[in-house]
């Protein structure tokens, strides 16, 4: 995004905003206006203190005629804290917006919040108006350096891998040329809706329209997003549309510097144009290599961490910022970098640091871009009251149908082309969603902000209408995208997970693509994405990956994690029932009988198990992990385990005695009937997927990849009860039935002190690896472990 | 266009090759040129070795698709497997499916598995693929698990084994027809 010019900055002053104090507080609009300078004689002694004393209350000694002021219990000096105090008003009003929002009831049903928000800032500026203060206008500088980054960085680092490169030739083609052609064609139609006569527009030349429309036609990420995340809507349209939305920045940057730079000049040479394709080329690649060199520096960085865990979540936003701080010093594409930045500093970091890292960085990722997000909406509708209004009804109408227009004709030409090259066409279906999908945001907004309105005295009208459009698409657009999806029976986003089978299989076919495409000779997608993790495994992973974890699979350490978790859901359930993988088929599976007749009821392995399975497999099989589902901020599981723990030591209580009446029992292990999920469970089914699960039961059994750390030899047989209990995480081999499953911190020194063997000790190291977090004090630890 | 055909002519039915797997004689050509340089002894067809000279194809279940001999048709016959699906060709009635239909991928997938073709995947069958793929980085037990795991997902009639028909139902969600195709041989 462009830098911005100083000139632009007039609008930033937050002062303007302190009227939003008054609206708390009436009564301090006066001190405030009253505030004269600092040099006032001593002794004033006015009732309401609005004065700041710069010399101590004691000071009089100087002038012996004035009386000695008696010392302020209580000041009033607003003054000190102005700046500070407006911002957290502000974010603090954005916040309460949104909670009041999804208090009421039906209303986030309907409407997406966006709009609610809109409306919330054209209520603000109404009334800040009314007031008579000129409100805070959404300011370039803001916007681009605060609001905005922290949404796409948390958008890049939660991207989609997978969906993202299979479909990126798609996407590309969607954002360069979609873009291209939607700039031109509305600049090139107004151009010629100017030229008619009687629309009093002559004075539009066409560069002023190109860059116009260069402004109007990007695909805003932020908008999309908003809506988007509410439809749940199927994995591949999201992805393109809102991989469009961030890919389209670099087109964006160079068309409208292209413009703005010769708009005054009046005209463009072809070396005009091929200039602005290099520029092209540099912004786009320049963004990313940026956006990687810095990703590669953050990946470094926390290889060394590891004493020092508390830090860590912060390496990841001060390199991505500064990623995007540097790229946007070059006027490279800042929104690439910090995508750029995102995606390759992912793995390694995620190799590296601690879970408990690992969960700040998401809700701290969330939040903000959160908060931002709402702020950006607010000040919309605010900037929009703000303004100077040069309505004009010819240019608002037409610009807003050749929006529609320009963006229906490209995608049905686009999707006709890319359609010869995929695999999986895009059906109209699609094509619908995707042209409805492109809403327009505040980007442009700010774009049209920044215009210097020396060279462009029709500013005002442009930013009129880019405000028409960013309403239209955000409320009419916004609104109906659910109900037209329904009505379409778009595929939703699929709820379920895929069974083992399916990965298995799947992981397989694509070791077997790889192995076709060997013995065609035909360097294909598979065959550069295998190499691809061949080199990262061979040579970056050792770079960037702290010590040992570098050459053992990172396997292990989400073995760990999914164990204990399983440990605990294995708790929850209160069924100790396992046949341990060592009894072959002496207890064969046949004595499971589920419990409810009319569908088969698989008999199920607890989530966390799954979870696990698909996790081995699917990282051994050197793909890019897929760690975090969390695409979506509005799906955030809530953090379990707040409340659980009085519950999980009773359940172990229970589980104990269960365990010790399964021991009565010889061979023939019944799988109680399964309780149904407590909310404890569901809660525990957390990290992963955001996605609410289907309640299944959660009876368990079979295939008991065993917990217990002390001894990894698997145990060739032992009583059923010995097998039975071994599930149950042992960390130290001392007392832990009663502490039941909370590692506390102390407990993290039992293990150095005595360990069994050494695979023991590394096996502990590497539990502690998962849990290390030398955190503040030891009863801090009152929750569970879990991720 | 005249080479093509000349070699086409060289190629021996290559007219039902390409009636019965869809092939353009582009394609055909290609691939016979394809088979001509794997066969490095010259010897007409491709066996085992000819496989383990190409050396990406190590760590990979492929290798024991390839582990009787090869001659052209059966060649083509396997690569058919994995052209895309297209849905323009117009469907006989009468003829039996197109090589590359959905159910006769699964069924190719299917036979992968099942090494001693005896119509299901048993545990150890299933086992020992996942040993290949996994690549000695899990342990025995953990391997152990998944197999179980799997199976019970999967196996309907409770025999401890997977049927074709089980192991097609267990991956109708996943889009073969996308999965398992390569543009290359459209």
């Amino acid at each position: 995004m462009p830098l911005f010019r100083a000139p632009a900055l007039a609008g930033c002053r937050v002062r303007s905003g302190a009227i939003a104090a008054a609206l708390l507080a009436g009564f301090f609009l006066m001190p405030l206006g009253a505030a004269s300078s600092p040099d006032m004689p001593i002794g004033h002694g006015d009732g309401e203190g609005a004065h700041r004393d710069h010399a101590p209350a004691h000071g009089g000694t100087n002038q012996s005629t004035h009386t000695k002021k008696a010392f302020p219990v209580l000041s009033f000096d607003y003054k000190a804290v102005e700046n500070p105090f407006l911002i957290l008003l502000w974010i603090l009003l954005a916040s309460l917006m949104k909670l009041g929002f999804h208090l009421i009831p039906r209303l986030s049903s309907i409407v997406p919040e966006s709009c609610l928000l809109i409306v919330v800032g054209l209520l603000l500026g109404m009334l800040l108006k009314l007031i008579g203060q000129n409100p805070l206008l959404l300011s370039s500088r803001l916007f681009f350096f605060y609001l905005l980054p922290p949404i796409i960085l948390d958008a890049g680092y939660f991207l989609p891998i997978r969906p993202f490169s299979e479909n990126l030739g798609t996407i590309l083609m969607f954002a360069v040329v979609g873009t291209l052609w939607n700039s031109f064609f509305i600049g090139g139609v107004l151009y010629g809706v100017c030229q008619i006569e009687g629309t009093n527009l002559s004075r539009v030349t066409l560069l002023p329209c190109l860059l116009f429309g260069a402004i109007i036609s990007a695909v805003d990420p932020v908008a999309v997003l908003a809506v988007f995340e509410e439809i749940h809507i199927n994995e591949l349209l999201h992805i393109l549309v809102f991989g469009e939305s961030l890919l389209n920045d670099a087109v964006t940057v160079v068309l409208y510097h292209l413009f703005e730079e010769y708009a005054h000049v009046g005209q463009v040479t072809f070396i005009d144009v091929f200039l602005g394709i290099v520029c092209f080329l540099v912004v786009s690649l320049g963004g990313i290599l940026v956006g990687a060199i810095y990703g590669l520096l953050a990946a470094f960085t926390s290889r060394f961490t590891s004493h020092i865990r508390v830090i860590e979540p912060l390496f990841v936003f001060v390199y991505s910022y500064m990623a995007y701080l540097s790229a946007e010093v070059f006027h490279l594409s800042g929104i690439m970098a910090l995508i750029a930045c995102g995606v390759v500093m992912r793995p390694y970091m995620e190799a590296n640091i601690s879970h408990k890292s690992h969960t700040t960085i998401k809700y701290f990722l969330k939040m903000l871009s959160s908060v931002s997000e709402t702020l950006i909406f607010i000040f919309l509708g605010v900037s929009t009251v703000a303004g100077n209004h040069k309505w004009n009804w010819t240019f608002v109408t037409v610009t807003v149908i050749v929006c529609m227009v320009a963006r229906v004709l490209g995608v049905i030409f686009l999707t006709y082309v890319i359609n010869k090259f995929r695999i999986v066409k895009l059906t109209t279906k699609d094509q619908f969603i995707i042209a409805y999908g492109g809403l327009r945001g505040a980007i442009a907004f700010s774009l049209g902000y920044l215009l210097n309105t020396d060279h462009f005295p029709m500013r005002d009208m442009f930013l009129i209408a880019i405000i028409t459009v960013i309403f239209f698409t955000v409320f009419v657009q916004g609104m109906t995208i659910r109900p037209l999806v329904d009505l379409l029976a778009v595929k939703k986003k699929q709820e379920t997970k895929r069974s083992i089978n399916e990965e298995i299989h799947t992981q397989f076919l694509d070791h077997l693509l790889t192995g076709i495409e060997d013995v065609c000779g035909h360097y294909g997608h598979h065959h550069w994405k295998d190499k691809l993790n061949r080199f990262n495994k061979k040579y970056v992973k050792k770079c960037l990956i702290a010590g040992d974890r570098a050459k053992e699979p990172q396997l292990i350490a989400f073995y760990h994690k999914m164990e204990m978790k399983q440990a605990i859901e294995l708790v929850e359930s209160g069924g100790g029932v396992k046949l341990p993988s060592a009894m072959p088929s002496t207890v064969s599976m046949q004595n499971i009988q589920p419990k409810k007749p009319p569908e088969r009821v698989l008999p199920q392995i607890s989530k966390g198990r799954e979870e696990e399975i698909r996790k081995i497999l699917r990282t051994n099989l050197q793909r890019t992990r897929q760690r975090l589902q969390s695409y979506n901020r509005h799906t955030l599981i809530a953090d379990p385990y707040e409340d659980g723990f009085t519950e999980l030591i009773m359940k172990r209580k229970k589980v104990i005695e269960l365990e010790k009446k399964l021991k009565q029992m010889n061979n023939y292990l019944t799988v109680p009937a399964p309780p149904p999920d407590s909310p404890t469970i569901t809660r525990a089914r957390l990290s992963s997927d955001p996605q609410p699960w289907s309640a299944k039961p959660s009876a368990d059994n079979v295939p008991a990849i065993k917990v217990d750390l002390a001894s990894p030899q698997s145990p060739e047989s032992g009583s059923p009860g010995r097998e039975a209990r071994k599930p149950v995480l042992q960390v130290t081999r001392e007392t832990e039935e009663e502490e039941g499953l909370v590692m506390r911190p102390s407990s993290q020194e039992k293990p150095r002190k005595g360990p069994e063997d050494p695979e023991s000790e590394k096996e502990q190291q590497r539990l502690l690896r998962c849990l290390s977090d030398p955190g503040p004090a030891a009863s801090e630890e009152d929750e569970p472990f879990l991720p | 266009m005249g080479s093509t055909n000349s070699t086409l002519s060289k190629i021996p039915n290559a007219g039902d090759l390409m009636q019965e797997t869809g092939f353009s004689p582009a394609h055909i050509v290609r691939l016979y040129d394809r088979y001509k340089a794997l066969d490095k002894d010259k010897k007409g067809h491709l066996c085992p070795q000819d496989f383990g000279a190409i050396k990406e194809l190590a760590m990979n279940p492929i290798k024991q698709v390839c582990q009787e001999v090869l001659d052209f048709p059966s060649f083509v016959r396997i690569l058919a497997h994995f052209r895309p699906v297209d849905k323009n060709r117009p469907k006989d009635p009468n003829s039996p499916e197109h090589i590359n239909s959905r159910s006769n991928k699964l069924k190719f997938i299917f036979q992968l598995y099942d090494q001693d073709k005896d119509g299901k995947i048993s545990r150890q069958e299933l086992l020992q693929v996942l040993r290949t793929m996994l690549e000695k980085q899990v342990t025995e037990e953990q391997l152990e698990s998944i197999a179980d795991r799997t199976i019970q997902e999967a196996d309907l009639d409770r025999d401890d084994a997977i049927s074709f028909d089980e192991f097609r139902k267990s991956m109708e969600k996943v889009n073969i027809e996308h999965k398992m195709s390569i543009r290359f041989l459209r």
